[in-house]
């Protein structure tokens, strides 16, 4: 009884990661496009409050998520017009997009405290579901899960092997170069921030549709700047990200179940791996002297310049 | 225009210092320090009822103030000294993190009078509150043994401070008291809010083989979370939670703190405030017992009431001897009770926990 079931860990390890996933995967494509977008905790509160709220009214927790990605995309377009548009800084403006956002998520969310969520059915598929090991690991999870891996592999194929990657990381790496080519730069920026903001949303409504599941006030408590995090650590490519939410979504259910189990291990230095090997990382990439950063990450573009 | 400033301060992470109010008499001024949310569904959202109950009572002679999810950090010495700075005559600071902090601000604001809920350091503008959460405990842990089949107990711990360290203690001697097999297993997660990691924590012990699971952070995640597990039980924390009754919600501890606020913001209209050290428990009515649902045996749920009236009136403490140490050394002997002394300062388990306390 003392050990832990390394099948059910993976599984709840998976579960817990998957916000964190959407989250840094969207912010990813924002960054690649030369924007740095630190409203990512306001746009999955307001994923997780606008998800439920619709998700309940419905009965359906997929018109919850559909909800939840145009809410966080319509908050990331506040972002856009701001900084794209007016030209204001892009982290005053963030960091605002996020006390917004967990202000208006709690005046939605009031008449929701306590309001108990709609089932989202795991996919239970006969057969491969029941196969040992891999079966409970792999095959009986919630469709979400199976849709965070997708975009991971969808965004990886859309930056490195098409015209539109191309394009939009020719647009993060130098705007006015891009410009002078001819390329949209505002116009693909405001495309990849109502990306970044349909999958914080997405992140979001998980959270409170599925991990927890039900709508508190405040309730992705700082989900979104581990987002933010994980996007650094993974020097700004689609796999690693994947790595990156796994290994911190990971760590954290893992030292609870530690904990649960009776280990000895001492609790803070569990909770305190993710963020040292953050560190490790940011050693490594600038002592190989590539961080991997947009180059024209959070800087103003306008055309006349 | 009240409630707009409201809503717009609400809007920015809650900063709820709301604008001077045109009233003729200067109203006593209250503020409120908040860990959580008060939508939180628990600790903070009992206090804020305390709070509401205070201006029910006063109605336009008090304003009150608050400011939600202010962390345990430098940041809330920021905060309660901007709150003395605007004018408030009362501040209870809600959390015990907020300790320090608060003797920091009461020093350089000796005309204020601070109430810091479940700390231990006082000053002469100073005072300090708490209710003995560790009575509702025992019943807790009385329900508990007896509905539980797995024989163990989870406990969702905060962090590891004597009031969250007592409350273990009180329920383990009473689940182990109807049923000597009964094993505890203890998480701490170290936040006091944070819906996903509790709900995570929930899960881990489910895992684990508990079926019943205990919480002593601040959230409903744990509950939603048994509830989706099914055939676990829980236990409302702070308050009723009532909207998980009747199942996995089989009774609960809830904290009522509105006597109190009215009694000490009556005490600074009067002139009559001092410092002192409030810690009441079922008796005075400040630690409530939420509703025992039907899902808990009939004969289980009258010992439990027994329980609790025997502690009310006072002829039955928690802590009785005999009571050894985890370490097996004596604590109590027979027909001896524990010293609130004691009881402030807790920091060890009793014999039959099998976790240690982290640092």
């Amino acid at each position: 009884m003392d050990s832990i079931n390394p099948i059910l860990l993976i599984a709840s390890l998976m579960v817990a990661s998957t916000p964190i996933l959407l989250a840094a995967l969207g912010e990813m494509v924002v960054e690649k496009a030369g924007v740095l977008n630190l409203g990512v905790e306001g746009m999955m509160i307001t994923g997780a409050v606008v998800g439920f709220a619709i998700g309940v009214n419905s009965g359906s927790s997929a018109l919850g998520f559909v909800s939840a990605a145009l809410a966080g995309a319509a908050l990331s377009m506040v972002f856009a017009i701001i900084t794209q548009v007016l030209l204001a800084n892009q982290v005053a403006t963030g960091l605002g997009l996020t006390l917004f956002g967990l202000g208006l998520s709690s005046l939605i969310g009031k008449p929701y405290v306590g309001v108990k969520a709609p089932g989202f059915a795991k996919l239970d598929i006969p057969f491969l579901s029941d196969i040992p090991v891999l079966g409970p690991i792999l095959f009986r999870h919630d469709p979400m899960v199976y849709l965070s891996l997708i975009l991971v592999a969808v965004v990886w194929y859309l930056l490195a092997r098409t015209r539109v990657g191309l394009i939009l990381r020719a647009v993060g790496e130098n705007h006015a170069a891009a410009h002078a080519l001819g390329y949209k730069v505002v116009r693909v920026r405001f495309a990849a921030i109502a990306t970044g903001g349909a999958m914080a949303g997405l992140g979001g409504a998980y959270v409170s549709l599925v991990r927890v599941p039900q709508w508190v006030e405040g309730m992705t408590a700082g989900a979104g700047w581990i987002a933010l995090a994980i996007v650094v650590f993974a020097s700004w490519r689609p796999w690693r990200i994947l790595l990156g939410a796994y290994l911190f979504g990971g760590i954290t259910v893992l030292q609870l179940n530690l904990q649960a189990a009776g280990s000895s291990i001492p609790v803070e230095y569990l909770s305190m791996s993710p963020y040292l090997v953050t560190i490790l990382v940011l050693v490594i990439i600038s002592v190989r002297g590539n961080h991997g950063a947009p180059g024209s990450l959070g800087r103003v573009f306008h055309a006349s310049q | 225009m009240k409630m707009i400033t409201k809503l717009l301060a609400g809007a920015t992470l809650g900063l709820t210092m709301a604008g001077p109010v045109l009233a003729q008499d200067d109203p006593t001024k209250v503020g409120f320090i908040y860990i959580g949310p008060v939508g939180d569904g628990g600790w903070t959202y009992e206090h804020d009822q305390g709070r509401l109950a205070v201006e029910e009572e006063f109605g336009d002679a008090v304003e009150t103030v608050y400011q939600e999810n202010v962390p345990e950090s430098a940041d809330a010495e920021r905060a309660i000294t901007q709150m003395a700075l605007s004018g408030a005559d009362l501040i209870f600071t809600t959390s015990f993190g907020y300790m320090d902090p608060t003797m920091a601000v009461a020093e350089k604001f000796p005309d204020v009078k601070f109430e810091h809920a479940t700390g231990y350091k006082r000053a002469d503008n100073v005072s300090t509150y708490s209710a003995r959460f560790y009575e509702g405990r025992a019943i807790q842990g009385h329900i508990a043994g007896n509905l539980t089949e797995s024989n163990i107990i989870g406990y969702i711990g905060s962090f590891p401070i004597p009031e969250v360290i007592r409350g273990m203690n009180a329920a383990f001697l009473h689940a182990k008291k109807v049923n000597p097999d009964v094993e505890f297993k203890i998480v701490w997660a170290f936040t006091w809010f944070d819906p996903a990691k509790e709900a995570d924590a929930a899960k881990a012990l489910i895992d684990q083989g508990a079926d019943v699971v205990l919480q002593h952070t601040d959230s409903t995640a744990p509950q939603a979370a048994a509830q989706e597990a099914g055939g676990v039980y829980t236990f409302g924390q702070a308050s009723d939670m009532s909207e998980y009754a009747p199942m996995p919600r089989v009774s609960s501890i809830i904290d009522d703190w509105a006597p109190y606020y009215i009694a000490r913001t009556q005490a600074v209209m009067d002139g009559t405030w001092e410092s002192t050290d409030t810690w009441d428990g079922i008796g005075p009515g400040m630690v409530g017992i939420g509703e025992i649902t039907d899902a808990v045996p009939a004969d289980v749920k009258e010992e439990a009431l027994a329980l609790k009236d025997a502690i009310a009136s006072g002829e039955y403490h928690p802590f009785t001897g005999p009571i050894n140490k985890q370490d097996g050394s004596v604590w109590l002997a027979e027909g001896e009770t524990a010293d609130d002394g004691t009881l402030l300062g807790m920091d060890f388990f009793v014999e039959g926990i099998n976790a240690e306390i982290p640092n």
